[in-house]
């Protein structure tokens, strides 16, 4: 079962089968890669491998249940768009990187991507609150952070400008042949911006080092795909560019990770860009005053239940004999760790009314 | 081309029964009315029909009229706007919501290459019947991509109009006439006054727009021509020139400071009602211009330069600006950078003891 929600279509979550089914795509010729993804399709995960990317999942889990409180708070201003539901697609994808060469680009629901190179989560909290020891100074806040120690070039707030950024940073890649490649996240409501396609087609005409991944939520926003796209199936949306589509179960990080394997394989050896589609789920509203009247309860509470990354890992760690204990006291390190991050966020200070001016244009005016 | 079926209505309806209601409540009764007058109307952009729009101005409008006129466009601002001046050019009146105002950039080509051009180079032929409506403005703590007001990059291109609303009453019968309007317009609604009369004491509650006397809104139709200022107080000491959110947030200082200001809300920014600012300025001689935008080739310096040209002979100080910084709209910081009553009373003491 690839998808877990239904796409419009009659589908109940499963865990059983992954991402095989490629039949009913006859339509869809360029799926070697979704092929050889189907042949083995989870990473084959040592135990110490497995527990790191659960530990990183909670991170992000247990970073944003506090962003949200924060919000709820005060301390938090403006917009913040949480990613709970959605840590196995920039873990599993992450995880996959070369971190010395490769560069990653998103839009503004960034802060599990940050996270997920190991960013200190003071910095980030810092940001959100809009202070002067956040990553971006205070002056992005939520949806603009950005690392070039990482090549992580952000956290943007206009939907789908990313991807064409993505593109150039690609290109660049190509240009001083660097060996890297560019990691585009955008999400399903993004991929129906006209420049997502113009770069579809330089990325595949000049072959460029890129993996475009469409993080498939099911909403934008109110809107669900059904009622904005005329192609639910979002891996396909490449066809028309010779673009190889993946379609991949985003709740399982080993199934991300094992994508990413193939896709980024493919990438390097100089074959131009794959189009990866990670089916997943939002369980917070898009931003913080979301009335959620455009899906059910129900409906969360079935993938929360049924599809859940996070439990899908500890439940796989416990098979494997990690005990509860262990699992529980990883958890209170993270809370304690996140518990550090808010109070470090609230105590430091705003920026200096003179920092307006900074880094407007390369000098100071 | 493209006629409206009540291009000759009446302009007004004066004795109709009004009740108080907040902008958006307005601006939500201008397009059912509307909708309901023209059947060549129609309600497009994101999130605007199933949900009613993310600030509710469409709210119930789906509902009502039905999904071929009031509906959900997928995130596509250059799609939204190129296929509304299509539809304009075809005989349709489309009112295309782009949900922020930082977000119609993605359709500036087709607003000014298409819709501002196509009059002209058809010499009239074709037109572009077509009404924009976008929140815009700050002071809701959005950060660079939801609080910017880019009203002079569409003041500068000839071909369109821009039509900023500051009260309900306002907004209502400036968005019918807009819609009813043969050319494109631009008709960006200041977000942060949707619900009440924003002073710009950030740390006062917001007074809610039920107790203004501008909230008292007629029910059914009427229209404001564009292109008609309004004088929100008579006065003597010096002329103000605003629009959109300053105008409460100057209205409020004055009122603090005691000054005796000629306050005009300028209501379109094109056409602009350029006697009502040389008549005031004659009689005042003093000029102030606020707006939140950014000061550099900000509309400001567009009336700035004209109450020169215009009224330089009476005037007894120069011409002062109170603008937001040319920088991008910060994250935090806010209300330093908001263009606010400290700022605003700086600007008014220079000027009258100038
Ligand atoms: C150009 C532009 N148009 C509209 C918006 C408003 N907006 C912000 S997020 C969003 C929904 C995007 O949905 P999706 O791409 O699926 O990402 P998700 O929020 O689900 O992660 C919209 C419409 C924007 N930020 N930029
Ligand atoms: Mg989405």
């Amino acid at each position: 079962m690839a998808k877990p929600a239904s796409k419009g279509k009659a589908s109940a979550p499963s865990a059983a089968t992954p991402t095989a089914d490629v039949s009913g795509n006859a339509d869809f010729v360029l799926h070697s890669l979704q092929q050889t993804h189907a042949k083995a399709p989870r990473y084959q995960a040592s135990d110490d491998e497995l527990l790191k990317f659960y530990e990183q999942m909670l991170l992000i889990r247990r970073f944003e249940e506090r962003a949200g409180q924060l919000y709820g708070l005060g301390l938090i201003g403006g917009f913040c768009h949480l990613y709970i539901g959605q840590e196995a697609v920039a873990i599993g994808l992450q995880s996959a990187l070369d971190a010395d060469k490769d560069s990653v680009i998103t839009g503004y629901r960034d802060h599990g991507h940050m996270l997920a190179y190991g960013i200190d989560p003071k910095v980030i909290m810092a940001e959100l609150t809009g202070r002067e020891a956040g990553i971006s100074k205070g002056k992005g806040g939520s949806m603009h952070m950005f690392s070039t120690e990482h090549k992580f070039y952000g956290g943007h707030g206009i939907v789908g400008a990313q991807v064409a950024l993505g593109g150039g940073l690609a290109l660049a890649h190509q240009y001083r042949n660097d060996g890297g490649l560019c990691l585009a996240y955008f999400g399903d409501g993004a991929a129906n911006q006209g420049q997502v396609y113009e770069t579809f087609n330089m990325a595949s005409l000049w072959k460029l080092p890129i993996v475009f991944a469409i993080e498939n939520n099911q909403y934008a926003m109110g809107t669900s795909t059904a009622r904005s796209s005329a192609e639910t199936e979002f891996y396909r949306r490449g066809t028309a560019f010779r673009i190889p589509g993946m379609d991949v179960n985003g709740m399982d990080v080993l199934e991300v990770r094992q994508a990413a394997e193939v896709a980024f394989k493919h990438v390097r050896e100089g074959n131009g860009p794959v189009l990866m589609e990670l089916n997943t789920y939002r369980y917070r509203g898009h931003s913080m005053s979301d009335p959620a009247k455009y899906r059910t309860r129900e409906e969360v509470q079935d993938q929360r239940e049924h599809n859940d990354p996070i439990e899908r890992a500890k439940k796989e760690l416990m098979d494997r004999g990690r005990s509860e204990d262990e699992l529980k006291d990883i958890d209170k390190r993270i809370r304690a760790q996140v518990s550090e991050a808010a109070d470090f966020s609230e105590s430091s200070t705003e920026p200096a009314p003179a920092e307006l001016y900074t880094d407007v244009l390369v000098e100071s005016y | 081309m493209a006629s409206s079926v009540i291009d000759d209505a009446p302009v007004g309806l004066a004795d109709a029964p009004a009740r108080n209601i907040n902008m958006i409540e307005a601006i939500n009764d201008a397009l059912d009315i509307m909708l309901g007058h023209d059947p060549t109307v129609i309600i497009m952009g994101e999130d605007v029909g199933y949900f009613g729009g993310v600030f509710r101005a469409t709210a119930g409008l789906q509902e009502k009229y039905g999904k071929t006129r009031v509906f959900d466009t997928p995130i596509s601002e250059c799609g939204i706007i190129g296929a509304a001046v299509g539809m304009g050019a075809y005989g349709l009146r489309p009112v295309p919501e782009i949900q922020f105002a930082d977000y119609i950039y993605p359709g500036m080509d087709q607003l000014i290459s298409e819709a501002a051009r196509l009059r002209y180079r058809s010499a009239g032929e074709f037109i572009a019947p077509m009404t924009v409506r976008s929140p815009f403005g700050g002071g809701i703590f959005g950060g660079q991509t939801h609080s910017q007001s880019p009203e002079s990059l569409f003041t500068h291109v000839a071909g369109l109009k821009t039509v900023i609303p500051s009260t309900p009453y306002d907004a209502k019968g400036l968005l019918i006439a807009a819609i009813e309007d043969n050319d494109p317009v631009i008709f960006f609604e200041p977000k942060r006054i949707y619900n009440g009369p924003f002073s710009g004491y950030y740390d006062k509650p917001v007074e809610p727009w039920k107790t203004h006397p501008d909230s008292k809104v007629p029910e059914g139709y009427y229209s404001i021509p564009l292109g008609k200022a309004r004088t929100v107080r008579q006065g003597d000491a010096l002329t103000v020139l605003t629009y959109g959110t300053m105008v409460h947030v100057t209205a409020a200082v004055c009122r603090e400071k005691g000054v005796d200001a000629e306050i005009i809300d300028l209501r379109t920014l094109v056409p602009l009602d350029i006697e009502a600012i040389e008549a005031s300025v004659e009689k005042t001689g003093r000029c102030l211009i606020v707006h939140e935008a950014t000061r550099t080739s900000g509309f400001g310096a567009e009336l700035s330069a004209l109450v020169t040209e215009r009224c330089f002979y009476h005037l007894e100080a120069p011409v002062e600006r109170v603008t937001g910084f040319d920088t991008p709209y910060p994250h935090s910081l806010e209300w330093a950078y908001f263009p606010g009553p400290v700022r605003i009373g700086e600007a008014l003491d220079k000027i009258l003891e100038a």
